[in-house]
């Protein structure tokens, strides 16, 4: 009764929730059960969010834990920071390196934190320019599926699996780029050490 | 069958379908919202958005009696909103299955309170389920609607944010024929609630709830899972799945139903164990239950208030603790804020300026009580901003700052409307903003009547909010674009110096309504003068460089809507060009 805890984090409107759904349905097409877990409302305007997916042949409750996450992908550093005593010893953290200064520090009342994709570096995170990636692939609004790509990597399931349950959700004039951005994401991934 | 990975909320709206609903009825609140928008996208349905909770029940309350089976869906303090004809429901009971998704909040993620909606079914005495996933939501919503009909009673279905807002495999079933009421008969004795009536009907509701007492002491809805006998957990909602995560070999007692409860099946469970738990979150509500049965009840260490997890319960019951990296507690925190190009922006930039006591509401504006804007001096409940300005106006403490109330469009339409009409009633003064955005925007753009987009979008009519204020005799009242900073200030310099009552509506479409985005703007280094004027705005998409103390904008955030450009005194803001992109910009 093996389960697989994925969460993703980010900030509100960076896409966290849409890219939950891809993995949980890649996850029910495999033939896991699946839970998934967002928040809405106040916190998806510009705050701190995070999603959680679980699958295996039985799930139970659709939160997690500190120490019991297997992969935490996120999104931005400061929210990777917040997040990493989530995972498990010998989980996986992919981070999109870059940052997204928070309300506070921009405006000048608190110092932006310094020196986090070291520290991150140093817990063993895969860094992934999803930004990048997803300007390559076409669409900027994309860099969730690029990571969804990276995630993809070290995970079981299908590739075509994959882009379909992409190509049925995105909307229909960004499928081409967003299967792009997973493809990018992949290779992004192959290239590092992403097989943990 | 297929099978489908559904949210709690789309799961309730499913079984409610399935069950012959044809109407369904709400106001939006998270979590409960997207059940409705759900329902009204399935075939053979009419679904409306009720300006409150309280009228949307009562829509469903005439549904029910001229026969036909309503769902009806809020947000816990919805209820409270809901609670006049909700009490009284019980009494009448129903002819069409009357079914009310309650989605409670614990940990407050997106609500000004953490109320456990299990008392109001205790209270009022209504049943009520408690699915602990997808497919008992979908399951228990269906068999909501047979008892409802069957016992003569509304039913409540309380979901709390893990259940709304989590998906699962869920299999879907076939709608079930819609029943045909026949045609309708008046009856008095059951549906007008006066005196006279209302005692037979007190004594009926009384041999209704012994009926269903009988009912769950056998029902499936309720389960006892023997396992390792030595501890048993007594548990509801989504807290039965984290117990079993937690501690898969414990035994559980697993309640659908939370009210009324099986007190035999309760003594039996307690008598087969050693020590007995409850495991339950926002209140004591079944911990209180079990004691006044005389049940002995041992407690374990959980907070008593926020969510559970399954870790909280881990370690409650003295399980080791995984291997755990210590959390970052340094890290600047990450409240939610105002998206760039918020009309409401303005409006607290110039009431901060202004000094002003501001009592808020609810909506996306509440944000305007965080740094930097700090405007905002209260926010309590849906359309409390106009009383709390009238009744703080009373006192005399505040009288060198203007009290101005600060309400969005479908909070006045939802609780706002008497308010005002109080205040013009009694005579007060003071100034009344409505900032009118054109949507339900926090909850994720929903209409309401003050734009007059209906939920299966069938032709309706705005309310002209303009003349709806001057009816109920405001003698101030004028229209300003947010937008425009200036006019923003002498709005609220001129109505707050006024004698009389005054209302502005700051009319504005919501940021994410506006698709043609401006140009992006950026910062001219030679021209800024490092004054953080705006800074101070709290655009997301302007920040300090901490090297130079220039502002500096993100034209990646930027929607080119000018607010900034026309707070910068020294004309430092212009169309962007190479160089003002903040990610050239060292920020830490």
């Amino acid at each position: 009764m093996t389960v697989t805890t994925v969460m993703l984090c980010g900030v509100g409107g960076q896409g966290t929730i849409l890219a939950a759904d891809l993995l949980a349905k890649v996850a029910s097409g495999h033939g896991y059960a699946v839970k998934l877990s967002e928040v809405h409302g106040m916190s998806q305007r510009g705050g701190s969010v995070d999603t959680v997916v679980k699958f295996g042949t039985q799930v139970h409750s659709p939160v997690t834990d500190p120490g019991m996450v297997d992969h935490l992908v996120a999104f931005e550093s400061i929210e990777a920071m917040r997040r990493i005593h989530y995972v498990r010893p010998g989980g996986r953290l992919m981070v999109n390196p870059s940052a997204i200064q928070p309300l506070p520090v921009l405006t000048g009342d608190l110092a932006a934190p310094t020196g986090l994709n070291a520290i991150l570096a140093e817990e063993g995170a895969i860094f992934i320019d999803a930004d990048e990636l997803a300007c390559e692939a076409g669409s900027p609004k994309s860099a969730n599926v690029v990571l969804m790509g990276a995630l993809s990597v070290g995970l079981e399931f299908d590739q075509e699996l994959w882009r379909t349950v992409i190509a049925g959700r995105v909307p229909p004039k960004t499928v081409e780029a967003n299967l792009r951005a997973f493809e990018l994401g992949r290779q992004a991934c192959q290239r590092g050490e992403c097989e943990r | 069958m297929t099978s489908s990975l559904l949210s709690g909320n789309e799961a309730i709206a499913r079984g409610a379908w399935e069950a012959g609903a044809t109407v369904g009825v709400g106001y939006p609140g998270t979590p409960s919202t997207e059940t409705l928008q759900y329902f009204s996208e399935l075939p053979d349905v009419y679904a409306e958005w009720a300006p409150n909770e309280k009228v949307a029940l009562e829509v469903a309350a005439g549904v029910s009696m001229a026969g036909g089976r309503v769902l009806v869906t809020m947000k816990h303090v919805g209820l409270n909103v809901a609670a006049d004809p909700f009490f009284t429901l019980a009494y009448t009971g129903v002819r069409g299955g009357l079914v009310i998704l309650v989605a409670d909040d614990p940990g407050m993620h997106s609500s000004q309170n953490e109320q456990d909606s299990r008392n109001y079914a205790a209270f009022a005495r209504v049943p009520m389920f408690e699915p602990s996933d997808s497919t008992e939501a979908l399951e228990f919503t269906k068999q909501a609607f047979e008892l409802s009909e069957a016992h003569d009673i509304p039913v409540l279905i309380r979901s709390t944010v893990r259940i709304s807002h989590s998906k699962s495999q869920v299999a879907l079933g076939e709608r079930s024929a819609v029943r045909d009421p026949g045609s309708y008969k008046t009856d008095p004795a059951k549906w007008v609630m006066m005196p006279a009536m209302a005692k037979a009907r007190r004594l009926d509701l009384d041999r209704r709830i012994q009926s269903l007492q009988a009912l769950c002491e056998a029902s499936p809805l309720n389960r006892t899972e023997y396992r390792d006998t030595s501890i048993g957990i007594v548990c509801s909602g989504v807290c039965y799945e984290h117990v079993r995560e937690a501690a898969p070999d414990l035994s559980t007692l697993k309640l659908g139903l939370t009210f009324p409860l099986p007190e035999t099946l309760l003594r039996d469970f307690a008598s087969k164990v050693d020590v007995l738990y409850v495991v339950e979150e926002a209140d004591a509500y079944l911990a209180r239950s079990i004691r006044s049965m005389g049940i002995e009840l041992d407690t374990l260490p959980l907070a008593p208030s926020g969510e559970i997890s399954p870790g909280s319960i881990r370690s409650a019951l003295r399980y080791p603790d995984p291997e755990l990296r210590e959390a970052d507690t340094t890290l600047p925190p990450r409240p939610p804020l105002m998206c760039p190009g918020c009309p409401h922006r303005p409006v607290f930039d110039a009431l901060r300026k202004a000094n002003a006591v501001v009592t808020g509401d609810i909506g996306c504006y509440t944000l305007g009580a965080l740094k930097p804007l700090s405007a905002m001096d209260s926010c309590v409940d849906m359309g409390a901003s106009i009383g709390m300005a009238h009744g703080a106006s009373l006192v005399g403490s505040v009288t060198e700052r203007p009290i101005v109330a600060v309400i969005g469009d479908s909070t006045f339409a939802h609780s706002g409307v008497t308010g005002l009409m109080n205040t013009v009633y009694n005579g007060g003064t003071g100034t009344v903003l409505i900032l009118d955005n054109r949507i339900t925007a926090m909850t994720g753009h929903q209409g309401n009547p003050l734009n007059g987009i209906t939920l299966q979008e069938r032709s309706s009519r705005e309310v002209d909010l303009e003349t709806l204020v001057r009816a109920l005799g405001v003698p101030r009242v004028r229209v300003v674009n947010p937008h425009g900073l200036a006019a923003v200030r002498v709005a609220i310099a001129e109505e707050t110096a006024a004698e009389e009552l005054s209302v502005i509506i700051f009319r504005a479409p919501c940021a994410l309504l506006v698709r043609d985005k401006g140009d992006p703007y950026g910062v001219d280094e030679d021209l800024c003068t490092k004054c953080g004027a705006c800074i101070k705005l709290g655009c997301p998409a302007i920040g300090k460089d901490h090297l130079t103390s220039r502002a500096v904008i993100d034209v990646s955030l930027c929607v080119g809507c000018r607010q900034c450009v026309q707070v910068c005194k020294y004309d430092a803001i212009v169309h962007s060009g190479p160089g003002c992109d903040f990610k050239g910009a060292d920020l830490s």
